[in-house]
């Protein structure tokens, strides 16, 4: 039977987190050596996990479905990663991250979850600076740091533009170290198709090696899922081709309950769809907006000339600019959070102001930037600032060392120089902030099953911030988990192995091989990737960057149907005992078929705006989001037989130290 | 465009493995060079073969999955990128491409164009760490202050993606460059002088072992290299490692 008890501590909300560490129980170092936890996923959340719990002593077994756990997605995160070590002594606190974080997340995040996370952002600094990664430093040898959106203070540190490599990195030779003691027993290559729950408890997993196609069970005493978000439901995303909802969704059919799955972040700085042929979406990190201004022209004429091809930006006077984010929100100009920089890229789209073929880009000018820093660079210089060459040349060095990968990066996928003319950028499908629900100890509502970082759903509410990412995978897998796991594996010190033997695993493992032989046996006639993108047209279309209830009724409608129309016309070439990528990401996609039909019902519950969920029906007259006191709270969902089906329950958010406001970045 | 592909088909490890001819039509220059492959293996779908068998996963030029040899060079024609990060515009109408998996012995066909890095694994394993508890109770970040300049080198070094363009673009199949490259990054910091001996020593044993060559300087790993891994880190590595070898 599942639980759904938050369990925040009691007490002031400044000490919950140590009292809470101080009361929980504790595994001896000896006794730790007789529990088994399994880890699938090899992310920031995943990889940080394994290997502090291996170093605490427990035997740990680690899952990835990519050829090195190096490669999860966390790799891809650019910008940085948030911590409250007020470096720049311009008024940053553990408070004031934890007040923009959940201001930020439109007040639908758990108060006690994001305290804790700004508490320990502080020691991953420090963490990953003893582990060697390189972040940026200034010239006086200390750390450097940088804005994000929706904050007025520097707290973000960074690595260039590769922020999430580096500390992956960290977290993957932390994991080397334990592999290399023998602790951590690493699984490339495997995917886990089904979690294995025996009286009641969650005591394994069935994985399946993606090399040889053999199905293996593994056992332990407590499984911890790292495995991301669910992005790719639409198809086309920032996410990594591999990314999947597959382990969260197989936990939640077991009894783990599904929280606000309809919150998607959806980023506004990504290169535009180009054809019919693209697989994914490029991210331009957010730190852009720090030198990067936004804008469309504000004449239409001007719109179709450059359409035509007959105008270029660089021609278009400053008059005739409409620097929409700095008009509508002068307090943060450019740097809004990420919902309201993409809602209004798409209301300027929608009214006719895109500036590409398809009507749907907005510039990032960096012109200002470049010429403001060689002005002051040929200040520091002593050269000659009306020289406009030389300061253009100045500026470019700035703004190359600052972002050169990006602008590199950008230069090779659309051919054209951003050095030389505005980026053209729209936004994409990033994150999800919903996942798995999950209590204080981050545990599901199955018990010993475990959801850390993008998989679970707690700490960053309708709207994640900016390099907040980077900052809760650590943190849950670094100083929460290893903590909060003991308190329950404290009772398994003497349970001994667990059998693979026992007819749990058995009806698992059916279960799974049912499944394989029913997509290999189908014969149909369409591939998997024609159902994969009509499904994320759905999604993009109808559960996008706006929502109203008749799209998202008949969206419902569309992915089950969909959904049929795959079981019975899906073609998998090859068979099941070999290297056979289609068939995974047949398994993937049958996985999104369901979860994205629980997204629209998901959202079509909710009769507000909040964040990254905007429904046409609920706003301002200004077009801002309409929040609504009545739904303050975190849906969670029960798999009760099918998405259609879904038992709603709600866990009420209570804010005691923070005055629940307009959200106004004005 | 239209093309004439011409890729490397091998159904396992024990497989011998051949050249298979396929042709391409309506190619758009927009187009990834792994969405070029995605057009084609639909088609091959659509008519009931086996689709071809291809790392990838990030398609951004940062995971390091991808691994192609294309026309006799790792990730292509362009400099600086990754396979995924290829675009068709670098070919030409009726252009004839040789599509092949990375070759060495220390990483072995596993079907296709896909190869197994898992000895990169191992060699970093060996000593690619810093040992220190991830407890969080380490000292303040900002209690070492490191010179800007070797922040900045030790950065470079660790961009390093691990995709073994270096091991397939040498002659000798060495991995040199990606060994050097997690060493160079240690040896800038002063967090990495507290194992350096052991962890040089441990990486060149573990690298040996796995069958990679030796280096000849010929510099082909560093032409290729997608994250433009300077020279200069096998350099220090080759430094690092006569003076651990004094030592012990």
């Amino acid at each position: 039977m599942s639980v759904f008890d938050a369990k925040t501590p009691d007490g002031p909300l400044a000490e919950k987190w140590t009292n809470h560490k101080n009361k929980i129980n504790l595994v001896n170092p000896a006794n730790k050596r007789l529990i088994d936890v399994i880890i699938v996923g090899t992310g920031l959340a995943g990889g940080s996990a394994a290997a502090t719990l291996a170093e605490l002593g427990y035997n740990v077994k680690a899952f990835c479905f990519q050829d090195s756990p190096r490669r999860a997605h966390s790799i891809a995160a650019q910008g940085g990663i948030n911590a409250a070590k007020n470096y720049q002594g311009d008024g940053d606190s553990t408070y004031r991250l934890f007040y923009d974080t959940v201001k930020g997340g439109d007040y639908r995040s758990r108060e006690e979850n994001v305290y804790r996370l700004a508490e320990v952002s502080t020691n991953i600094i420090d963490q990953c600076v003893a582990q060697g990664v390189p972040f940026a430093r200034e010239y006086g040898g200390l750390l450097d740091n940088r804005s994000f959106g929706g904050v007025l203070v520097s707290r973000t540190f960074y690595a260039k533009g590769q922020t999430g490599q580096q500390l992956l990195l960290g977290a993957y030779a932390a994991m080397n170290r334990q592999i290399a003691r023998g602790k951590i027993k690493m699984y490339t290559r495997h995917e886990m198709l089904d979690v294995v729950i025996v009286d009641g408890k969650a005591r394994g997993i069935i994985a399946r090696n993606l090399v040889t196609g053999e199905i293996e069970r593994h056992s332990a005493h407590a499984v911890v899922l790292g495995t991301g978000g669910y992005g790719n439901a639409f198809y086309l995303s920032t996410y990594a081709m591999g990314s999947n909802v597959t382990a969260a969704w197989k936990a939640h059919k077991r009894g783990a309950y599904f929280a606000n799955p309809c919150y998607t972040q959806i980023h506004p700085t990504c290169i535009p769809v180009s054809g019919d042929h693209q697989s994914k979406l490029t991210l331009m990190s957010e730190s852009l907006r720090n030198d990067g201004r936004i804008w469309v022209p504000k004449h239409k004429e001007d719109v179709q000339a450059i359409r035509e091809g007959r105008l270029k930006p660089t021609q278009i006077p400053e008059e005739n600019r409409d620097y929409y984010l700095e008009r509508r929100y002068p307090a943060f100009g450019n740097l809004v959070p990420r919902d309201v920089a993409s809602r209004a890229a798409k209301e300027r789209c929608d009214a006719g102001y895109g500036v590409n073929q398809t009507g749907e880009a907005v510039y990032l000018d960096f012109a200002a930037a470049i010429e403001r820093y060689g002005k002051e660079q040929a200040h520091v210089k002593g050269l000659d600032e009306n020289n406009k060459e030389l300061v253009q040349q100045l500026g470019k060095e700035v703004v190359s060392n600052k972002y050169g990968n990006l602008f590199q990066m950008y230069e090779k996928i659309v051919d054209q120089n951003p050095y030389e003319t505005p980026m053209m950028i729209y936004p994409a499908v990033h994150y999800t902030m919903g996942g798995l629900w999950c209590d204080y100890n981050l545990m599901t509502t199955v018990p010993g099953l475990y959801a850390i970082g993008e998989a679970n759903f707690s700490d960053h509410g309708a709207n994640r911030l900016g390099a907040s990412a980077l900052m809760q995978g650590l943190a849950d897998g670094y100083f929460v988990l290893p903590y909060t796991i003991g308190d329950y594996l404290a009772d398994d010190i003497r349970t001994g192995p667990i059998s693979t033997e026992s007819p749990e695993f058995e009806a698992a493992e059916k279960n799974v091989r049912d499944q394989i032989d029913r997509l290999i046996n189908s014969n149909g006639n369409k591939s998997v990737d024609h159902f994969h993108k009509r499904l994320g047209k759905i999604m993009w279309n109808k559960c996008g960057m706006s929502r109203n209830a008749e799209d998202l009724a008949s969206a419902i409608t569309e992915i089950r149907e969909l959904r049929e129309e795959f079981w019975k016309d899906v073609k998998v070439p090859g068979t099941a005992t070999e290297y056979n990528e289609e068939l995974a990401k047949a398994g993937r996609v049958a996985d999104f078929l369901e979860l994205g039909e629980l997204f629209a019902k998901d959202a079509l519950e909710r009769n507000e705006s909040c964040g990254g969920h905007f429904r046409e029906e609920y706003q301002t007259p200004e077009g801002e989001a309409l929040r609504d006191k009545k739904y303050q709270y975190v849906s969670a969902w029960e798999y009760v037989g099918d998405p259609s089906k879904a038992k709603h329950h709600k866990e009420q958010l209570e804010y005691h130290n923070i005055e629940v406001k307009e959200r106004s970045y004005k | 465009m239209n093309l004439t592909l011409k890729i490397w088909r091998q159904k396992n490890a024990q497989d011998a493995g051949k050249i298979v001819d396929y042709s391409l039509t309506g190619v758009s220059p927009d187009m990834s060079f792994l969405e070029m492959l995605d057009v084609l293996n639909q088609q091959l779908i659509d008519k009931g073969e086996e689709p071809i068998a291809f790392d990838h996963d990030c398609r951004e030029g940062i995971c390091g999955t991808c691994s192609l040899y294309i026309n006799g060079r790792a990730h292509g024609p362009d400099t600086k990128i990754t396979a995924c990060q290829l675009h068709m515009r670098s070919f030409k109408d009726g252009d004839t491409i040789y599509i092949e998996p990375w070759r060495a012995k220390a990483f072995p066909v596993i079907k296709d164009l896909i190869v197994d890095r898992t000895s990169f694994d191992r060699i970093q394993q060996a000593g690619g760490f810093i040992s220190v508890n991830t407890s969080g109770n380490t000292q303040d970040a900002n209690a070492i202050p490191i010179k800007k300049e070797n922040a900045d080198k030790a950065f470079d070094a660790a961009t390093c993606i691990g995709c073994g363009a270096c091991v397939a673009s040498c002659k000798n199949s060495s991995a040199m460059l990606f060994v050097s490259a997690k060493v160079s990054q240690f040896a800038l910091l002063p967090q990495g002088q507290v194992e350096a001996t052991d962890r040089v020593l441990n990486m060149v044993k573990q690298m040996d072992e796995e069958g990679f060559g030796n280096c000849t300087n010929t510099g082909a790993c560093e032409v290729e290299c997608p994250k433009g891994i300077s020279l200069e880190n096998i350099a220090r590595m080759n430094r690092e490692y006569l003076k651990a070898s004094l030592k012990a």
